[in-house]
């Protein structure tokens, strides 16, 4: 049991960053407002995840200009897809555990 | 909330996420049934309007001229997309607030693009074939046509579209082989299958 647990990755400790990693998982790419509008969170709040992600080299970041506007896109790395996908299993193999 | 439910809400949030960032789940079965339903008027009114009754059998009456007939059937046709447009837009709209989604955001536009490339070929090749007169390979067309933009677009909404796609495909090939019973095709692919499946999607994610 204890085992399991540790096996939970930190970095995705948070409904903001499970949020945040999912829509990533089955998107090629999305941009911050539509994650803001997604997850239903400030903007500092969101900001200040994607940047813990970022770090981890979990997800990468690209900024781009509609116009004059700047629009940032994120898209999960090969890092961030196994890593998440190992949390997932460890979730999934807690809820068997506790049966 | 012990740890197990903690887990299996984490699960379920990151299922929910990835569902509703991929896929537009606000289309409503009932644009569906109303789809069908104005499909199967149109089709009666041209069936009432070009087949006349002799007692026991319908044969193609001549009372109108072909061309004004293929116009009546052009208008009907612009009338039933008009109307099955705006209530399917009035119901996902209306989906779309009960669910609390913004109807406008990338899995609507990524839907609208993936539909509408196969539809809008389709469409073009249907105004080739009238332009050259080959009306008869009209209905068939737009059925097969309709079957392979509903497959292109299930992937970014319901999986269930698929399945109508495929089935719409079907009669569409059938309608090729059976040249001459189009409207019969057509109001089976366009109505009954739109009520059906409208319908049971109607009942599976909406109630």
């Amino acid at each position: 049991m204890k085992h399991l647990i540790e096996k939970l990755n930190k970095a995705f400790e948070n409904r903001v960053r499970l949020g945040i990693m999912s829509a990533l998982m089955v998107n090629d790419f999305v941009d911050f407002n539509s994650l803001k509008e997604l997850i239903n969170v400030t903007d500092g709040n969101l900001a200040s995840h994607l940047k813990a992600l970022e770090k981890t080299a979990y997800i990468t970041m690209k900024k781009e200009f509609i116009g004059r506007k700047p629009n940032t896109k994120y898209s999960v790395t090969e890092e961030g897809k196994s890593a998440f996908n190992d949390h997932i299993k460890a979730l999934e193999a807690l809820i068997k555990g506790n049966e | 909330m012990n740890s197990k439910d903690q887990y299996l809400s984490e699960i379920s949030e990151i299922k929910n996420m990835m569902e509703r960032s991929s896929r537009f789940i606000s289309l409503s079965g009932l644009s569906g049934v109303f789809a069908g339903v104005y499909a199967l008027v149109g089709a009666w009114l041209v069936f009432d309007r070009m087949y006349t009754s002799d007692g026991m059998l319908y044969s193609r009456s001549y009372a109108h001229s072909y061309t004004s007939d293929v116009q009546f059937m052009l208008i009907v046709a612009g009338l039933v997309l008009f109307l099955a447009l705006s209530t399917g837009i009035f119901f996902t709209t209306r989906k779309a607030k009960i669910q609390g989604l913004k109807i406008w955001d990338h899995t609507t536009k990524r839907l609208l693009i993936n539909l509408l490339i196969p539809l809008g070929t389709g469409g073009m090749v249907c105004v080739i074939l009238l332009n050259n007169g080959y009306y008869t390979m009209v209905a068939p067309s737009t059925l097969v046509f309709y079957g392979l933009s509903l497959i292109n677009a299930s992937h970014h909404t319901f999986k269930d579209i698929r399945y109508l796609g495929l089935t719409e495909i079907v009669i569409g090939l059938l309608a090729f082989v059976y040249v001459g019973y189009g409207l019969l095709f057509w109001a089976i692919g366009f109505g009954i299958l739109h009520i059906l499946y409208g319908t049971v999607m109607y009942f599976k994610y909406e109630r």
